[in-house]
C-alpha cells in the first residue's frame, strides 16, 4: 500500500492530546502505527476519549534481544480508524503511567501485563494480581526471555476479594467449575435475599501459556494456535493473525482468498448467533428454542463439514491466503440452505416475539445503559445492543467488506432482549452477506506464499468477530520464527460490564444474562 | 399465540433424532480391572444398561470441544434418549469428562472433582490436547501454565481424538468407556 499524505486522509491532521498525528498507514487502511513517549500516553489517551474514540487493547513486550527495553503497546479505536502505539520502556524500570484511569477497561489488561513482563502502570488503583494465580511465582515473568520458572508451591490461589459488608449481606461463591458445561471462572456474589448488590469476577483459570507457546513457531504453526486463542471466535482470530503476518512481511493476498474469508467469518458468525438464540431460549426455560435453533446449527456445520471440510471451519485460512475453495455446486447449495435457513429464523423469531414469558424474562433484564457503556469500552455485539455504534466492517471496512455495505445492527436499551435482537438482526444481515459473496465471488488463486522474512518486522491485524473486533499483533524475529504475538480478545472489555450489568438483578437471572453476553474465558485467560 | 405457532413448528419439524454410534473400543486406553470383576457393579450395569451421568470439566481448552458437548445435546443425538445425561455435581457422575490440555491454574480444581465423583468412574479425555495426539495435540505443549494432556494429571479411560471430535466420534467414545467388561 502506498503511504498517504495527511491531506489525502481527511482526520489525520488533528491533534490528540498534546500529540500532533504523523500516521503511517499499515497496510490495513485504517490501522496507523507512531512511537509515543510513555509519560504523553495519558493525555494522548484523553485526546482519544475527548472525540468519542476507546481503548481497545493493552500489552506489552520485551524488546531487550533487540537492544532496547521493554515496551509497552496500545490500540485505540478513533475516528480515523485503528490507532497503535508503542512507548518504550527503561529496561531496569519499565513503568508506565496508569490508563485505567482515562479508560477503565485497561485495569485488567494493565494487571495481566504486570503479570506476565513486570511492566509497571504507576498510579493505578487497583494493583491486585489477575491472570498470575499460583502456578509461577511473584517474582517470575512468563514472557520476558530470560523466564526460568522456579518450582512453584500451587497452593490456593489466595486472591484478595472486594467484600461487601452489612446487615443481611452474604456472599454465593460459584466455580471455577460451573454447573453446566462452560468454560472455568470464578464469580463471587455478594447478595440481600436474591437481589446482586455485587459481582466480582476472578478468571484466569485457563491460561494455558498461549503467547509464551508463540515464541519461536514457524508462521503456519503460528496460524494454527492463533486460531485456537478462543474455538469459537477461530475465523476471526487466524484472519486477525494472518493479516498481521502478511502486513509485517508484506505479503499480497488474492482477492477470491480475502472474499472467501469473509464468507468464513460470516458463517462463523451465523453458527454462534444461533447457538445462543436456542440457549438463551432455554435459559429462560423455553427448551423449544435451544431444540430448533441448534437442528438448524447442526445442519449449518454440517454444511461446513460437506463445503469446506471441518464443522468449525479450523484451520481453512493460511497465512498467504485459504486452504479450500468453493466449487459451483457448492455455491449453489450454500445460496439455497442460506434461504431456507432465513425463512426458519424469521419463524422462530415470530414465536420469540411472541412468547410472553420469554419476553418477560428478556426485556428489562441485565441492563447496560448507554452512558455505562460507553465509559466502560463496551465493545461489539453487546456493545452495539447498547447504543456503541461500532462495527469496522462498515465504519473501516477492509476487502471485501468495502465493497458490500454492511448494515450495522444496533439497539439502545442494553437488556438481554436487546442483544437478543442485535443477534436476530446479523443473523438476516450476515445471511445476506453470505449470498452477496458467493453470488460476486472473484475468480483466481487462493494462495499466494509468502516471502521469506529479512529483519525483525511487526504487523497488527483486526477483525470483527462475531463477539467483537478482535485483534493480533505480530512480530517476526530475523530468523522468520515468531518471537512475541498478542491476541486480544473483545472479552476482556466486556467482561467487567458483566459486572454492572448484574447489578440490582436476581441471582436467577445470572445465568440467562451470562448467555446473553456469552463472553470468553479461554480468549482473555490466554 | 406463541403456543399455536410452537406446535405448529413441531409439527413442521418432525423427528431429526439419528441412530447412535457404536461404541469404539479402540478409543480406550486402560482397562479398569478391579471393577470389572466386581461382581456388584457388573449387575448394576446390567440392570442400567448404559444409562450414565457426564459431568464435565473444561481443564483448560480454547472452548471449540465445548461447542461439540454442546451440539450433542440437539436433537440430532437424542442422547437423553440412550440414557447419557449430564450432571451438576461430580458427586452425581459416572464419567468424568475432561477438555483441554490441564491448565495448571486449573490442576487443583481438576483433580478435587476427580475425587469427588464416587466409584466406580470413567475419565473421557476430549479432543487433541486433552489426549496428547493427534494435529493439535502439542499445539499447546507442556510449560510453566500448562500440564499437557489430561493423563498427566488424573487417570484416563477412554481418549478421543480430533480438533474438536465431532459429537458422534464423542458419543462412540462415552459409550466405549461404559461398555467395560460387559
Amino acid at each position: 500500500m502506498e503511504k498517504r499524505s495527511e491531506a489525502e486522509f481527511r482526520g489525520t491532521a488533528k491533534r490528540l492530546g498534546d500529540v500532533e498525528l504523523t500516521l503511517t498507514p499499515q497496510g490495513h487502511e485504517a490501522i496507523w502505527r507512531f512511537a509515543l513517549d510513555a509519560d504523553r500516553l495519558p493525555s494522548f489517551a484523553q485526546g482519544i476519549q475527548d472525540e468519542g474514540g476507546q481503548l481497545l487493547a493493552l500489552w506489552g513486550s520485551d524488546d531487550r534481544h533487540l537492544n532496547r527495553g521493554f515496551a509497552v503497546h496500545v490500540a485505540f479505536l478513533s475516528s480515523v480508524g485503528l490507532i497503535w502505539t508503542t512507548s518504550a520502556l527503561a529496561p531496569d524500570a519499565p513503568v508506565y503511567p496508569d490508563l485505567a484511569h482515562v479508560f477503565p477497561q485497561a485495569d485488567r489488561m494493565q494487571r495481566a501485563t504486570f503479570d506476565l513482563l513486570g511492566i509497571k502502570a504507576e498510579g493505578a488503583l487497583d494493583t491486585r494480581k489477575w491472570l498470575r494465580h499460583s502456578a509461577w511465582n511473584e517474582d517470575e515473568f512468563p514472557l520476558r526471555k530470560d523466564f526460568s520458572p522456579r518450582p512453584s508451591p500451587l497452593a490456593v490461589d489466595a486472591y484478595p476479594f472486594i467484600r461487601v459488608e452489612g446487615d443481611g449481606v452474604h456472599e454465593i461463591a460459584v466455580g471455577p467449575i460451573h454447573a453446566g458445561t462452560i468454560e472455568p471462572g470464578h464469580f463471587r456474589f455478594s447478595v440481600i435475599g436474591d437481589r446482586i448488590l455485587k459481582l466480582e469476577q476472578r478468571l484466569g483459570y485457563t491460561h494455558q501459556g498461549v503467547e509464551k507457546r508463540f515464541e519461536g513457531l514457524d508462521l503456519a504453526t503460528g496460524a494454527k494456535l492463533s486460531g485456537r486463542v478462543s474455538g469459537d471466535s477461530h475465523t476471526a482470530f487466524t484472519w486477525a493473525y494472518c493479516m498481521a503476518v502478511e502486513q509485517a512481511t508484506h505479503g499480497r493476498v488474492p482477492e477470491r482468498a480475502l472474499w472467501l474469508r469473509a464468507l468464513f467469518l460470516e458463517i462463523e458468525r451465523v453458527a454462534n448467533h444461533l447457538g445462543d438464540l436456542g440457549y438463551l431460549g432455554n435459559d429462560a426455560a423455553l427448551s423449544f428454542g435451544f431444540m430448533q435453533f441448534w437442528r438448524l446449527r447442526e445442519t449449518w456445520l454440517r454444511q461446513s463439514a460437506s463445503l469446506f471440510g471441518h464443522r468449525y471451519l479450523f484451520d481453512r485460512i493460511v497465512p498467504g491466503g485459504v486452504a479450500c475453495d468453493l466449487n459451483e455446486s457448492g455455491q449453489v447449495e450454500l445460496i439455497a440452505s442460506a434461504d431456507r435457513l432465513e425463512i426458519e429464523v424469521c419463524e422462530l423469531k415470530a414465536i420469540y416475539d411472541e412468547h410472553a414469558g420469554l419476553q418477560d424474562r428478556f426485556a428489562h433484564t441485565g441492563v447496560v445503559k448507554p452512558a455505562m457503556a460507553a465509559r466502560l469500552g463496551l465493545t461489539g455485539l453487546a456493545g452495539r445492543a447498547s447504543a456503541q455504534a461500532w462495527d469496522i466492517r462498515a465504519q473501516f471496512p477492509q476487502a471485501p467488506y468495502d465493497q458490500l455495505d454492511v448494515n450495522m445492527a444496533t439497539a439502545r436499551k442494553g437488556d438481554v432482549l436487546a442483544r437478543v435482537e442485535v443477534r436476530f438482526a446479523e443473523v438476516h444481515e450476515s445471511l445476506r452477506l453470505i449470498r452477496e459473496i458467493v453470488k460476486r465471488l472473484p475468480s483466481g488463486a487462493i494462495h499466494t506464499p509468502l516471502e521469506a522474512v529479512h529483519g525483525v518486522c511487526e504487523g497488527l491485524g483486526w477483525v470483527a468477530g462475531w463477539r467483537g473486533e478482535v485483534l493480533v499483533a505480530v512480530r517476526i524475529g530475523a530468523e522468520g520464527k515468531l518471537d512475541r504475538v498478542h491476541p486480544h480478545d473483545p472479552s476482556w472489555q466486556n467482561w467487567p460490564l458483566l459486572e454492572v450489568g448484574t447489578l440490582g438483578n436476581i441471582v436467577p437471572d445470572f445465568p440467562l444474562i451470562n448467555k446473553s453476553f456469552n463472553l470468553s474465558y479461554s480468549g482473555q485467560d490466554l | 399465540m406463541a403456543t399455536h405457532l410452537i406446535l405448529q413448528k413441531i409439527f413442521k419439524t418432525g423427528i431429526v433424532s439419528e441412530a447412535a454410534p457404536k461404541a469404539d473400543l479402540s478409543l480406550r486406553t486402560r482397562e479398569q480391572e478391579s471393577h470389572t470383576q466386581n461382581q456388584l457393579h457388573a449387575e448394576i450395569l446390567k440392570v442400567f444398561g448404559q444409562a450414565v451421568s457426564i459431568r464435565c470439566v473444561d481443564a483448560g481448552s480454547c472452548n471449540g470441544c465445548e461447542l461439540e458437548i454442546h451440539a450433542l445435546g440437539g436433537p440430532h443425538y437424542n442422547i437423553e434418549g440412550l440414557g447419557v445425561k449430564f450432571a451438576a455435581s461430580p458427586r452425581h457422575a459416572d464419567i468424568l469428562l475432561v477438555t483441554g490440555p490441564v491448565s495448571r491454574n486449573l490442576e487443583i480444581a481438576l483433580k478435587r472433582t476427580y475425587d469427588a465423583i464416587p466409584e466406580p468412574k470413567w475419565v473421557v479425555a476430549m479432543g487433541d490436547c486433552a489426549g496428547g495426539c493427534g494435529m493439535a495435540g502439542g499445539l499447546f505443549g507442556e510449560n510453566y501454565a500448562s500440564c499437557g494432556k489430561i493423563s498427566n494429571v488424573i487417570p484416563v479411560d477412554v481418549e478421543v481424538p480430533g480438533c474438536p471430535p465431532t459429537p458422534t466420534a464423542l458419543l462412540a467414545g462415552i459409550l466405549a468407556a461404559v461398555s467395560g467388561g460387559r
